[in-house]
């Protein structure tokens, strides 16, 4: 089952060594793992997507993590009511022949185009993991080029922060 | 007043109540060992820095005070490793001060530069590199804290060449600020009412006993447990000293080499309490099969170790400090007798285990039994010594064999499992505890890994004895070979030309052998009362097993009880 926890670290050197080189000790299945700064100057925001067998590994995940020092809090946004997000730039072949059906495409999805050239395009489309992978599934006709995801991201509704949880 | 960073690490040593420090200088580290010098902070030469990390955790275990080594950057940092990751296998509070390179060298691959931080954050419970002065003091304080506090641990702190040589207004902060770090005490009291519930119900109870009780001391609240309820005990490696080995409830030691008696009741048991043990796979052999019956209580200071390898039903975390006292508080309040706890069928089947089989040799008579060497240090120490051993056979006889008696009166390396640990071990636990007798069990494969040790022991005069169990093989390596290879001895033999009593008294240790099994008892109570350090070379026979054995993946009470000789 996938899982997706929020992780607040302290912003000091050598935290994201400690949390990968945990992740790699213990053989934990990560999907993704997204990093930013926060409304907190010395506070980054981790978001990891997990895979695991069952609600005892995740406990570990969550334990495990928990012991980093640097490591503040830990929110599992799986089962509250959350919006999750991921941002995928993709550069695809496009042609004078095949550039309309392309936009038609790009529309369906409310993706955006960012830049056109001769040859080739750049679509930004932000989405749940699943639209993304939709996206790019249709567009392998075309000839994708690259594809760059940021992994997904998220937050839960109503006023309470992942801090406060 | 204006300091060197060099003087401000000696200052937070001091602060810290840190009185001795185990090293090796190098490039990185000349302005550190020139403060040592000047203000000549009480300082051991290891003869390599492995050495100096195991001797900072003998000191450790041997105490309860968190063990200190330096070194300098590369190599003395990379020679650190092996000992960084016995200490946390084990949870022993140790701070690792290492050099580095000036901070523009840093990513260069300067000489001498490695990146250590990088290298031990897995076997680290923290780690920081400094490349400021003024971080340095908050940094020390920090360490120093994360290392004893809580599950203990070892901290490395990295530091820059730049940052002794710098100076700083020199003010030791009081207190930490660690956002993301809990030490957790006291946990939820109604966990410890259910966990009594449970032992009224259970029919056939065992505790089992491990590390954390000699790590938090809290030996004398597991013997109060099992005076006043009976309950027969089993112990890991790590437990080993927690109760008296002779005492009548006390069934061994557990697991791939656990009694007889240990393992059956493991098997048996309908509730097993465990109290700071981490249900290594050395312990429980097939998880599926571990205590199929029981119910599993589990105390630990570390939420992580909760239903890491096995699940319990219920969990009490917190310091056992906290959490055993409480136990027994809340037992003594329900006026039950020992029968009532420990029923008297189950005390008697267990009792029965124990008297069927005890531990046995399978050797011909004849030669040296190992263990008899130990039964026969056991009997002239009477239980009173620190008893630290290498890893191998060696170590399991003495952890069958030895009546151990006190807490942290046995220093073995246990998780990682780390040939050469001994030496430099009972090095750090003879400096802190001069008046101890301080007894090595080695290997001849276990002694080679760090012999060169013998001289920082010759030359601090510290009258370490070092008993050689010689059977000329990696006697663990030989076992496994024999038993599962088809014997094939690959590689396992150190019949050669080493002389190990020349050896140590080519570094000023005596020296002394044991042939014959008629000379054992003589030999060992010589060696005993002579003054200084000696060696015992012990010459045993090659293809003793230790026994009972449990072959990997098998159930506990599915033990090899007879060994393969020849």
């Amino acid at each position: 089952m996938k899982y997706t926890l929020a992780v607040l670290v302290e912003n000091r050197p050598g935290v994201l060594t400690h949390i990968s080189g945990l992740i790699s000790r213990r053989a934990f299945n990560i999907e993704s793992i997204a990093a930013g700064p926060t409304e907190e100057v010395d506070t980054t925001r981790i978001t990891i997507g997990v895979e695991v067998e069952d609600e005892f590994e995740l406990e570990q995940v969550v334990n495990q993590l928990s012991k980093l020092v640097n490591v503040i809090k830990i929110a599992n946004l799986t089962y509250v009511d959350s919006i999750q997000r991921e941002l995928a730039l993709i550069k695809v072949r496009a042609n004078k022949a095949n550039r309309s059906e392309l936009v038609d495409v790009v529309e369906i999805f409310r993706a955006k185009i960012v830049d056109v050239n001769r040859e080739t395009l750049v679509v930004e489309l932000s989405g749940e993991e699943s639209k993304i992978d939709a996206l790019c599934e249709v567009l392998t006709d075309f000839g994708i080029i690259e594809i760059v995801r940021t992994g997904r991201i998220a937050v839960s509704r109503g006023p309470v922060a992942a801090k406060d949880m | 007043m204006k300091m060197l960073g060099a003087e401000v690490v000696i200052e937070c040593l001091k602060a810290e109540e840190v009185d001795i420090v185990f090293g090796y200088p190098g490039g990185a580290v000349l302005t550190l060992y020139d403060a040592l010098f000047k203000t000549d902070f009480p300082h051991i030469l290891t003869r390599h820095e492995q050495g100096a990390v195991h001797a900072a955790d003998g000191y450790a275990r041997a105490t309860g005070k968190t063990g200190v080594c330096f070194a300098t950057s590369g190599p003395g940092g990379t020679n650190l490793v092996t000992g960084i990751a016995t200490a946390y296998m084990d949870s022993i509070p140790l701070v690792a001060i290492t050099g580095q390179v000036g901070v523009s060298l840093i990513g260069k691959d300067s000489f001498q530069e490695a990146d250590i931080c990088g290298i031990t954050t897995p076997i680290t419970k923290h780690n920081y590199l400094v490349k400021k002065i003024q971080d340095l003091p908050c940094v020390m304080k920090e360490a120093f804290y994360i290392a004893r506090t809580g599950r203990p641990g070892p901290v490395l702190i990295d530091i820059s060449k730049d940052v002794f040589n710098d100076t700083l207004d020199f003010v030791y902060p009081e207190t930490v600020c660690l956002r993301g770090y809990r030490s957790l005490f006291a946990g939820d009291s109604n966990q410890i009412d259910l966990v009594i519930e449970a032992l009224e119900k259970a029919e056939k109870p065992v505790i089992f006993v491990g590390g954390g009780v000699n790590l938090s001391g809290t030996a004398e609240e597991v013997r109060r447990l099992v005076d006043v309820t009976g309950i027969p005990v089993i112990s890991s490696l790590m437990g080993l000293g927690c109760i008296p080995s002779d005492a009548s409830e006390h069934l061994g030691m557990v697991g791939m080499h656990g009694t007889y008696a240990a393992n059956m009741a493991t098997i048996d048991c309908d509730l097993l309490m465990g109290i700071g043990v981490r249900f290594d796979d050395r312990v429980t052999s097939l998880v599926q099969n571990f205590a199929p019956e029981a119910m599993i209580i589990h105390f630990d200071i570390d939420p992580a170790e909760v239903n890491k390898n096995v699940r319990a039903d219920f969990k009490v975390i917190g310091d056992l400090r906290w959490s055993l006292p409480l136990l027994c508080e809340k037992i003594a309040e329900r006026n039950m007798g020992k029968e009532q706890w420990a029923r008297a069928d189950w005390v008697g089947l267990v009792q029965e285990w124990k008297r069927e089989k005890p531990l046995a040799s399978s050797l011909p008579a004849g030669g040296i039994r190992p263990q008899a060497v130990i039964e026969k240090v056991s009997e002239l120490t009477q239980g009173e010594s620190i008893i630290v051993t290498d890893v191998g056979q060696h170590q399991m006889w003495t952890a069958q064999s030895y009546n151990f008696n006190a807490q942290r009166s046995f220093l073995t390396s246990g998780g990682l499992g780390t040939m050469g640990y001994g030496l430099p071990a009972a090095i750090g636990a003879q400096i802190t505890l001069p008046e101890k007798n301080v007894i090595l069990f080695t290997g001849d494969g276990s002694i080679m890994m760090n012999c060169q040790e013998l001289a920082t022991l010759a030359d601090n005069g510290l009258p370490v004895k070092i008993i050689v169990m010689n059977n000329q093989v990696l006697g663990m390596v030989n076992q496994w070979q024999r038993m599962f290879y088809g014997k094939r001895y690959s590689h396992s033999s150190t019949k050669g030309c080493t002389d190990f009593v020349k050896l140590a008294e080519a570094m000023g240790v005596a020296g002394l052998r044991v042939t014959k099994s008629e000379e054992l008892d003589t030999v060992l109570e010589k060696a005993l009362k002579m003054k200084g350090p000696v060696l015992i070379d012990v010459l045993l026979p090659e293809t003793e097993d230790v026994l009972p054995m449990v072959a990997p993946g098998g159930r506990l009470d599915q033990m090899v009880l007879r060994g393969i000789i020849g």
